[in-house]
This record gives structure tokens, C-alpha cells and sequence, in this order.
């Protein structure tokens, strides 16, 4: 239960990052779009972390700005590093910078365009074994085989090329390839949205496995409500570039605090024929974070809005011991879970 | 009631003739449609569902080609007198480019896709490109046509419809471009809609106003659905009928609160299990389906589902094709489990 007192492997300070908009010759900055506007959650070690949002919301962004694919505009993101200890990799030099990666790794939605179809599956997952000078020679071949024997896949098969594999085959791949270096925390982007139901299943049973076997921290970004609840033990939501909700995942998806959440919840088309349904329709559309509206980000399209809402910009605060919620209303809103039927 | 009846399809064989062999990708397949009413065509990627889609609207692109079967369309228009008049129609004996093809696609059958930009083309407007739609099936003027273009805006919904007539696609969001499709594809009144994945791209909130409308629509015009998608969720909501589909053959066709409650086949009663479910939350795995499906060019002999079965009867499911069995009233399921026996 006391998740929130467990040792963290990632803490994500207060973390901003802003795109500019420029116009004309000169590229003059006109105004910034918010992708990510000041969100703060921490990772708890050897525990998956869910971030689930609509398109556009920052949660792509966000898994980048703590690989620092991209340089975050401000905020801090410290990685409990293996042999470091802690290190705010916003600020890390090159070589910290080199030795979090390896300890830090990125799976992403469509296998087809993370992997170099020119390269044969044994250069795809010996690469980072390679360019970090970890294996060599009939040791590097060993080390492949085994990975891939690992994600369940054929070592037989090294030298094929990804296109005689299927698609789940190849996220396989590519999850053997982040797990080269032993890493102690992957951040998946959407890694089973492009896989089959059937083979979806299997890719999280995997992705369990794998987490068990090696104490494994995940950051498991995904818009898939049904998959995110399956995997995480903590889920946040997010909605245009800020945290509306975040809590253990039972507690999110039971008793959501945030109207949002309990629309995006009620959203989800439920594979049971007879469990009531009683949609909450929301009206409008997501605001463009480079023009968000004034308040609460979500006020135009919120059922339970009021005066204050449109005033000022709810901060994010802890409701009841670890949930989090950024809502004038949250202590006078009694909101609705996810239906289930009764059994 | 035959009269009710709108669509027959009666052994459908769409095979493509590739290079690398034949596929067969819909092999056998007979299903019906009545007037008004919902089926649902669920299935992987590859199942065949889509092809079976743009075969009824004989889209189909080289080299792909119908080679057996019929697809009878049961066309009730007004007479001169005002009497109805009826006329049996073999879609597959068609010239896929003939006037009369041509009336029907759009005109009695209209299909939105999963993508809108495939049904829109970008370099005209919304409301050209849905003025065009109605004057070639309907005579009425210019003007006429505009004002029912904008008509049609309003009725799927969308926002200020008077200014994104003259809007062009890709300056609406996505869910808009879903609503513009879905104005064209009614403008028409067509009998059938063919609806393939029309919400997968889109984000849980958005697809929850799309499926609205969609169900709100056909309440209004009467319309029937053939609802193809992947997501067992959406089937649970939207249909009263399906039909699952697994390498181009028809395994199970039930009305949908028996698929869920009491699935027959193996394969239905597999996904069903390999899909997490909201609210459910358990630290148990997946039970995945093992493997995964064949290629196209080596479809399994005999049931072609045997090898992922777990139900598999050697030298019974890898001989012959099982039978289509009426399991129960209304609920058939093509497996030797269900013997003919009963029958």
C-alpha cells in the first residue's frame, strides 16, 4: 500500500518542456506550445508507472525529455543511478549522460520504424553491446542468443533481416535490444498499440516477466486505458502538458477524483454486452497547448465547471495518502470508476 | 422474412494472385444483413474483414479478385406510380467501373474508413467534395446540394458547419476529418453502411462521440452497419449480430450477448480471455493465445486454427475443414467440437 514511501528509481521534478512557435524570415518566437507544463511523479524501483492521456497531451514528450532525446526547458529529472547514485540527467554532462543510458532504455510503438531493416537481427541487438565495448567476438555472439532466446525468439534466426519477421516478433526485437545492456528502467511508448489482441497479450506477459526476473522499473506510456490498468501499479493522467490525477492503479481506476479521468474512464468501449452503459460524452475538443484556455485546462468541457475553474489553475495536490489531484472540486465531487459487472 | 433482407453474401472467395502465390484472403464466407440492422465483423489483422468490406463496394485493387461466390443486394426503390419496386442485384456480376456499380457505391452502400484522409482528398474542400457525392447521385442543383452538404455538417455534429464547408481537410483535427467522412458517406441516405475501424485512430474520448453519433444516425435513417473492427469493446457496444473472422473463413456467428457470455469456438473464447479488462485488475498474466497467425501463403490444412488450439484433436482438426454447426438458435461456430451429431 505505502507505494509512495518505496526507494524510487526516477523522480520527475516540476519538469517544463516548451516547443517555440516562430513566424517569418527571421523566425521570430511568437509563443510557445506547452507540451509538457510543470509535472512532477516519481517512479517507484522495480514497479511499472503508467502515463495515460489522449494524443497531443505531452506524454510522448515527456519519456523523451527523461531520456533527453530532447532538452527539457526546465525542471529536474533525477535517475538513482546503478553505480552514480543520483543524477539529474536534465543537467548531466556527456559522460554521465552515456553511463545513464545504459542503465536506461527506450522501447516505442512501431517496431517497423525503431528498427534498421538494412541490419540483421544479431547487428540490431549486439549494436549497444558493441558501440559501448561490453562483448566481442564468440562472447558477443553468446550474449545475442541468449537475449533473444530471453524476449523468445530463435537465436537460430539471428541472421535473418526484421522484415521476415511479424510485427510482434519484431517488438520483440526491439525489446531484446533495450534489455543488451541490463538496464534498470525502460520507458515504453506505446509499445502493443500496433500489435493484434493476441499478441498484445503476449508482449505484456513478457514485458512482466521480464520485470520480474530482472527487478525492472518501467515507465509504461500508452493511451490504452484496458492495457494500462493490466501492467501499472501506479497510473498518471495527463491532459494537455499537466498531471490531472495520479494514484495506485486499483484506487485510480475505482475512485477517480478528477472529472476527466472519470470521462475517460466511462470512454472506454467495455467487451461485455451487459455492463450498463452510461458514457459521459465530452463536448469539444482537446485545447491546442500552444493556446490553452485560462483556469483549469479542462473547465470548457467539464460537466461539474464552476466560476473558479475558469479563474485559477488548480495545483496538483494529495487528496487522500498518495492520490493526487488537480481539482477545485475534488473533496465535493463524488465521481464514478470504471463499471464492472457484477459477478 | 425474406423481404427484410437487404444483403446476401453467399460464399464469398476473394483471392489475391501475387507473385509469391495465391492469398486467399476471404475464403468462404456467407453472412446476411438485414434492413436496420448492426453486424459485426471482428477479427486480426489479415482475418480477411476489410477485404470482405471492399468486396461487397468492389473497391478491391488488382490483384486482388472475387472468384466465387455471390453478393446478392436486395434494392427497394420507389416506381414511377409510387409503388416499391424490387430488384435482386449481384454485386459480384458487376463491372466494378459500370454506371450501375457506380449508383449503388455511394448511393445504396457508402463506406468511411479507418483513415479519413483516404476518403478525402486534400486539394478540395469539405463541402466540395460532399457536393459532388450528392449531385452524382441525385438531381438537384448546385445551391441544393450545398445547402444539404451543410445540412449534413450539422447532422454529424460538427462545429460551425457553415464556415468548415468551405474548410479543406487538413484544417480539421481528426475527429473532425471522421465526422466529415461520415457526413459524405449518409449524404446519400445509403441503405448499408460499411464502417471499417472508423474509431481506431482516434483518441477513447473522440471515439466515444463518433460511436455516439454513429448509433444516434442510424436510429434517425434507419440505415444498417457493417461494423468491421479489431476491438472486441467496440463489437460488445455497437452490434446485435457478429461474425468472427480468422484467416479468411467465418469460425463463429452469434448474436452478440451469447459471443461474450458463451463463446463456442476456441478461437472467440481465446481473445476473449487475451484481452485485459477494465476494472479487472489482477497480478495474474494474460493467457495469451500461443503463437501466432500463419502467413498468408501457408494457411494451415484442415481447421486452419489447429495449431494454436488447445483444444486440437489430431488427425480430426488437421484432416478436414469443420463444418458450419448451429450450436445453439442463431449461434453457429465452424468446429469439430460441435459435432454434426446434433444436426
Amino acid at each position: 500500500m505505502a507505494e509512495h514511501q518505496q526507494k524510487p528509481i526516477l523522480e520527475v521534478k516540476d519538469l517544463k518542456k516548451y516547443f517555440p512557435i516562430t513566424r517569418g524570415l527571421l523566425r521570430r518566437v511568437i509563443g510557445y506550445t506547452k507540451a509538457v507544463d510543470g509535472i512532477t511523479f516519481s517512479v517507484p524501483e522495480g514497479k511499472t508507472m503508467g502515463l495515460v492521456g489522449e494524443s497531443g497531451c505531452g506524454k510522448s514528450t515527456t519519456g523523451h525529455c527523461i531520456m533527453r532525446g530532447i532538452q527539457p526547458t526546465s525542471g529536474q529529472v533525477i535517475f538513482h543511478h546503478r553505480t552514480l547514485g543520483p543524477v539529474d540527467v536534465a543537467q548531466a554532462d556527456k559522460e554521465t549522460l552515456r553511463q545513464v543510458r545504459l542503465n536506461m532504455q527506450m522501447v516505442f510503438q512501431d517496431p517497423n520504424s525503431s528498427l534498421n531493416p538494412r541490419m540483421t537481427l544479431f547487428q540490431i541487438v549486439s549494436e549497444p553491446l558493441v558501440v559501448n565495448r561490453i562483448a566481442s567476438g564468440e562472447e558477443l555472439e553468446d550474449r545475442v542468443a541468449e537475449l533473444l532466446r530471453l524476449v523468445g525468439l530463435l537465436p537460430e534466426h539471428m541472421h535473418r533481416f526484421p522484415h521476415a519477421f511479424s510485427g510482434g516478433q519484431r517488438q520483440r526485437i526491439a525489446i531484446a535490444r533495450a534489455l543488451a545492456l541490463k538496464p534498470q528502467f525502460i520507458i515504453a511508448d506505446e509499445p502493443v498499440s500496433a500489435l493484434d489482441v493476441s499478441i498484445q497479450a503476449q508482449t505484456l506477459n513478457l514485458f512482466q516477466d521480464l520485470q520480474e526476473q530482472f527487478n525492472l522499473s518501467y515507465l509504461f506510456i500508452s493511451h490504452d486505458l484496458s492495457v494500462v490498468e493490466h501492467i501499472s501499479d501506479v497510473v498518471a493522467v495527463m491532459y494537455v502538458g499537466k498531471l490531472v490525477e495520479m494514484a495506485e492503479t486499483e484506487e485510480l481506476y475505482h475512485n477517480p477524483h478528477h472529472p476527466y479521468t472519470e470521462a475517460l474512464l466511462s470512454s472506454v468501449p467495455s467487451p461485455d454486452p451487459d455492463i450498463p452503459k452510461s458514457r459521459i460524452i465530452l463536448r469539444g475538443e482537446v485545447p491546442s497547448p500552444s493556446n490553452p484556455p485560462g483556469g483549469c485546462y479542462f473547465h470548457p468541457r467539464c460537466r461539474y465547471a464552476k466560476r473558479i475553474c475558469a479563474e485559477q489553475e488548480p495545483s496538483l495536490r494529495e487528496i487522500e495518502p498518495s492520490h493526487f489531484v488537480a481539482c477545485h472540486l475534488a473533496d465535493r465531487l463524488s465521481l464514478r470508476g470504471v463499471m464492472t459487472a457484477r459477478t | 422474412m425474406r423481404s427484410d433482407i437487404l444483403l446476401e453474401v453467399q460464399d464469398l472467395k476473394t483471392y489475391f494472385f501475387t507473385e509469391r502465390g495465391i492469398v486467399r484472403a476471404v475464403d468462404g464466407v456467407s453472412f446476411e444483413i438485414r434492413r436496420g440492422q448492426t453486424l459485426g465483423v471482428v477479427g486480426e489483422s489479415g482475418c480477411g474483414k476489410s477485404i470482405t468490406g471492399l468486396s461487397i463496394l468492389r473497391l478491391l485493387q488488382k490483384p486482388g479478385k472475387i472468384v466465387g461466390g455471390k453478393i446478392l443486394y436486395h434494392l427497394r426503390r420507389e416506381g414511377r406510380d409510387g409503388s416499391h419496386v424490387e430488384e435482386d442485384i449481384d454485386i459480384t456480376r458487376l463491372d466494378p467501373d459500370s454506371a450501375e456499380m457506380r449508383s449503388i457505391r455511394g448511393g445504396q452502400i457508402a463506406m468511411v474508413f479507418q483513415e479519413p484522409m483516404t476518403s478525402l482528398d486534400p486539394v478540395y474542400t469539405v463541402g466540395d467534395q460532399i457536393v459532388e457525392a450528392i449531385i452524382y447521385h441525385q438531381k438537384v442543383t448546385k445551391a441544393e446540394a450545398r445547402r444539404r452538404a451543410i445540412e449534413m455538417l450539422a447532422r454529424v455534429n460538427m462545429p460551425e458547419p457553415e464556415q468548415v464547408v468551405d474548410h479543406y481537410p487538413h484544417q480539421l483535427s481528426g475527429g473532425m476529418r471522421q465526422r466529415a467522412m461520415i457526413a459524405m458517406a449518409l449524404s446519400c441516405h445509403p441503405s448499408l453502411l460499411i464502417a471499417d475501424e472508423p474509431t481506431t485512430a482516434l483518441d477513447v474520448t473522440t471515439e466515444a462521440q463518433i460511436l455516439e453519433l454513429l448509433r444516434e444516425l442510424q436510429r434517425d435513417m434507419g440505415m444498417a452497419i457493417m461494423y468491421i473492427t479489431h476491438n472486441l469493446g467496440v463489437i460488445a457496444e455497437m452490434v446485435e449480430e457478429a461474425v468472427v473472422m480468422y484467416l479468411g473463413r467465418i469460425v463463429e456467428h452469434a448474436p452478440v450477448r451469447e459471443l461474450f457470455h458463451d463463446p463456442k469456438h476456441p478461437y472467440t473464447q481465446a481473445l476473449l480471455r487475451s484481452i485485459p479488462k477494465l476494472g479487472r485488475k489482477s497480478q495474474a498474466r494474460l493467457q495469451a493465445i500461443e503463437g501466432m497467425v500463419p502467413s498468408p501463403f501457408a494457411i494451415p490444412p484442415g481447421c486452419a486454427f489447429h495449431p494454436r488450439c488447445a483444444s486440437f484433436i489430431s488427425g480430426v482438426c488437421n484432416t478436414a475443414e469443420p463444418p458450419m454447426v448451429e450450436v445453439n438458435e442463431g449461434h453457429f461456430a465452424s468446429c469439430f467440437l460441435y459435432g454434426s451429431d446434433t444436426g
